[in-house]
């Protein structure tokens, strides 16, 4: 315990992009063949150092098979809640899920990145036992605790009864249980995100395990089986208070971003593809007279493509559909970046009037047909994938790699482990920074990127921008 | 300082300070009503946040201390009493010493219900407790060892003193926490939570054991 707060924790967005940028960067590498144990880079990225953009350390894991995906920090901005009363935690312990393994890894930060370790290990048994709940997945901070959200339920496969969220203790690391109280008819589970000072929780939906472990089942989704609602909670009563239908055909909604100070509420919502037109969406959810709405507000085309030039599942279709597979707000909730997995394009929506998006800037890297490479000539396999932004709102950095199975059916070149940045103009704009390239060991794929000192989607603020 | 010393002006000076220093303390809540301030840009949200904030600190004391001063009417176990509280102040501090935990219900209350966060929150931390060794400093100035006055009288002297003692420290914990979130909302904005939040877990539960040792140091002499 600190005598003062974590200087990393901002009791508002604003203090928040004020604060010293980000000196290292945090990305989980994941070996998609499980030959290897996975791994949790440490890249340097601070512009003035002599190992800038390159891995300074990796912290590998004693098992194989873990397949990290999501992960997060064990405390964030959202200690300075005095209703939380843990404001001398300290921003310093790494949640790492294994998404297929459902084991948990407790990795220490401090005193020193590069000396990052292994805290502790949470055995799947655990989870199952204590939850009954598997596949663990999005890792927030939050006021009971860390909040991990699931993919699966119990038994084998998952299926055995609705996945959801848990809490653990946020300083023993102790699982305490399932969050939910009343889950209403949410049955399937993704991302989630919150409101604190409005004490309302968003989650999102993408499919039970059989329909994603082995790969995109092709029948289940042209048959509108994936996920396809919003759910919205009240936070502290744990309680489903409305369920919305975005329509069958909107498959796997996932990304879940609400806008970043507490006094706007609205946020964002991807949508991957839509089976009648292979189209990826945006949507904004709001809240107005107690109740919640959302509306699709932004709608990216797909791309007609030579067969030759599509994976075996594309080549009925004839078009590379863009795959909306993540999104994320900068932190003064003027820019949304969408990344389009399948044509390889990181775009940036000016959201200041949240129900218009307006596209504001594009790069193309990678894309399934496409295959643009990186201004400084080298090949990017896969495309624009989970994306993270520095606090300023200046630096754009994403990886490559979606997920083990569905590389290989959409990208089955493989997708070599990449981490680029590009660099947002003030006023919308975007541009691949050429100095910056990450290379991983052989045979690692790169996935969720988070920054020392918190970045834009895990740290939640209890007080507006003022 | 001598047991003669410790006068009723003293001691009514110890139940404003502590209402000071918890009112200061952003734990007890303060931030809140900056919060309330800022989301909804209005001072007003401010000052009525600071309300049930308020009412639920007074509301804990008075669950505490009511039963002591009910007790307090059976004059010939007094001493025993008063001997007993302040063992229980400092058996809670070292409690709040050697268990750190923030108890897990506190974060179950939502954001609305201040005034029921505040109330369990004082309870939580001892806050209310603190009070009690010091109110019953002041009973037994108020109503002196004579053993021959009614009952009745007793019990009603004593209720209104725990009332008072109540109020007066709420309205020096409203004052100062009020004056807290003003400034901050007003003039150094939401940088001053984190700039002016301290651990006081040690300094809290040390509090309770020295607050509880004077009163039983006072009642032994």
């Amino acid at each position: 315990m600190n005598i003062r707060p974590d200087p990393t924790f901002h009791a508002s967005p604003k203090l928040a992009m004020e604060a010293p940028p980000e000196s290292f960067a945090y990305t989980v590498l994941l070996s998609p063949d499980f030959s290897k144990p996975d791994a949790l880079a440490v890249i340097d990225v601070n512009p003035n150092s002599q190992t800038y953009g390159q891995v300074v350390h990796t912290v590998t894991m004693p098992n194989k098979g873990d397949e990290f995906h999501h992960f997060g920090w064990n405390a964030c901005s959202s200690s300075l809640s005095p209703l939380t009363g843990h404001a001398f935690l300290e921003r310093r312990y790494l949640i790492i899920p294994g998404m297929r393994s459902s084991r948990i890894y407790i990795v220490d930060t401090k005193p020193d990145p590069t000396k990052a370790a292994i805290h502790k290990i949470i055995e799947p048994e655990e989870i199952f036992r204590k939850t009954g709940y598997s596949r663990p997945h999005t890792v927030h901070c939050g006021p009971e605790g860390i909040y991990v959200s699931t993919l699966g339920g119990g038994g084998k496969n998952g299926t055995d009864g609705p996945p959801g969220v848990f809490i653990m203790d946020c300083e023993t690391f102790e699982v305490l249980g399932r969050w939910e109280l009343d889950r209403g008819p949410q049955t399937l589970h993704y991302d989630f995100w919150w409101n604190l000072p409005r004490d309302y929780m968003v989650t999102s939906e993408w499919a039970l395990p059989p329909q994603f472990e082995n790969g995109i089942v092709p029948e289940d989704l042209l048959s509108n089986k994936y996920g396809h609602r919003i759910h919205f909670w009240d936070l502290r009563a744990r309680r489903n208070v409305q369920t919305i239908d975005l329509g069958a055909n909107h498959q796997m909604a996932l990304e879940v971003r609400p806008a970043h100070d507490p006094v706007r509420e609205y946020g964002f919502l991807g949508v991957v593809v839509d089976t009648t037109n292979l189209e990826g969406s945006i949507w904004t959810w709001w809240r107005e007279g107690g109740k919640f709405h959302i509306e699709k507000t932004a709608t990216i085309p797909p791309e007609p493509a030579p067969k030759e030039q599509l994976p075996p599942l594309l080549q009925g279709f004839g078009a590379v559909p863009p795959l909306v597979s993540d999104i994320d707000l900068s932190m003064d909730d003027k820019f949304l970046y969408v990344a389009c997995w399948g044509t390889g394009e990181m775009r940036q929506y000016d959201v200041r009037d949240p129900r218009k998006p307006k596209l504001a800037g594009s790069v193309h890297i990678g894309g399934i047909a496409r295959r643009t490479p990186h201004p400084n000539g080298k090949a990017f396999g896969g495309g624009p994938q989970m994306v993270e932004i520095s606090r300023d709102g200046k630096r754009v950095y994403w990886t490559n790699s979606l997920y083990s199975t569905w590389d290989n059916q959409f990208y089955p070149d493989g997708v070599p482990g990449a981490m680029v940045m590009a660099n947002a103009k003030p006023d919308g704009g975007l541009e691949l920074a050429k100095d910056y390239w990450v290379s991983f060991p052989d045979g690692y794929r790169s996935h969720q990127v988070r920054l020392d000192g918190g970045d834009c989607s895990t740290d939640s603020f209890c007080y507006p921008s003022v | 300082m001598s047991a003669a010393d410790w006068t009723p002006a003293w001691l009514w000076l110890a139940v404003i300070a502590s209402g000071l220093y918890h009112g200061v303390n952003p734990g007890m809540g303060w931030p809140l009503a900056v919060s309330a301030g800022l989301m909804e840009k209005s001072p007003r949200a401010l000052v009525t946040a600071l309300w049930p904030l308020t009412a639920g600190h007074l509301l804990a004391m008075l669950l505490v201390i009511l039963p002591f001063a009910l007790l307090v009417a059976v004059v010939e176990w007094q001493r025993t009493i008063q001997i007993g509280a302040s063992l229980l102040v400092i058996a809670f501090g070292l409690y709040r010493l050697a268990n750190r935990r923030h108890p897990r219900a506190l974060a179950r209350i939502s954001p609305p219900q201040l005034g029921l966060w505040s109330f369990a929150v004082a309870l939580a931390h001892g806050a209310a407790l603190m009070l009690v060794p010091i109110y019953l400093g002041l009973c037994r100035e108020a109503v002196p060892d004579r053993g021959h006055e009614a009952a009745g009288t007793l019990i009603n002297a004593n209720l209104g003193m725990a009332v008072l003692v109540a109020a007066a420290h709420a309205a020096a914990m409203v004052a100062a926490g009020g004056c807290c979130a003003w400034l901050a909302y007003r003039y150094l904005g939401p940088k001053f939570i984190s700039q002016s939040w301290f651990n006081l877990d040690t300094t809290w539960a040390v509090s309770l054991i020295l607050v509880g040792a004077i009163a039983l140091v006072l009642n032994l002499s």
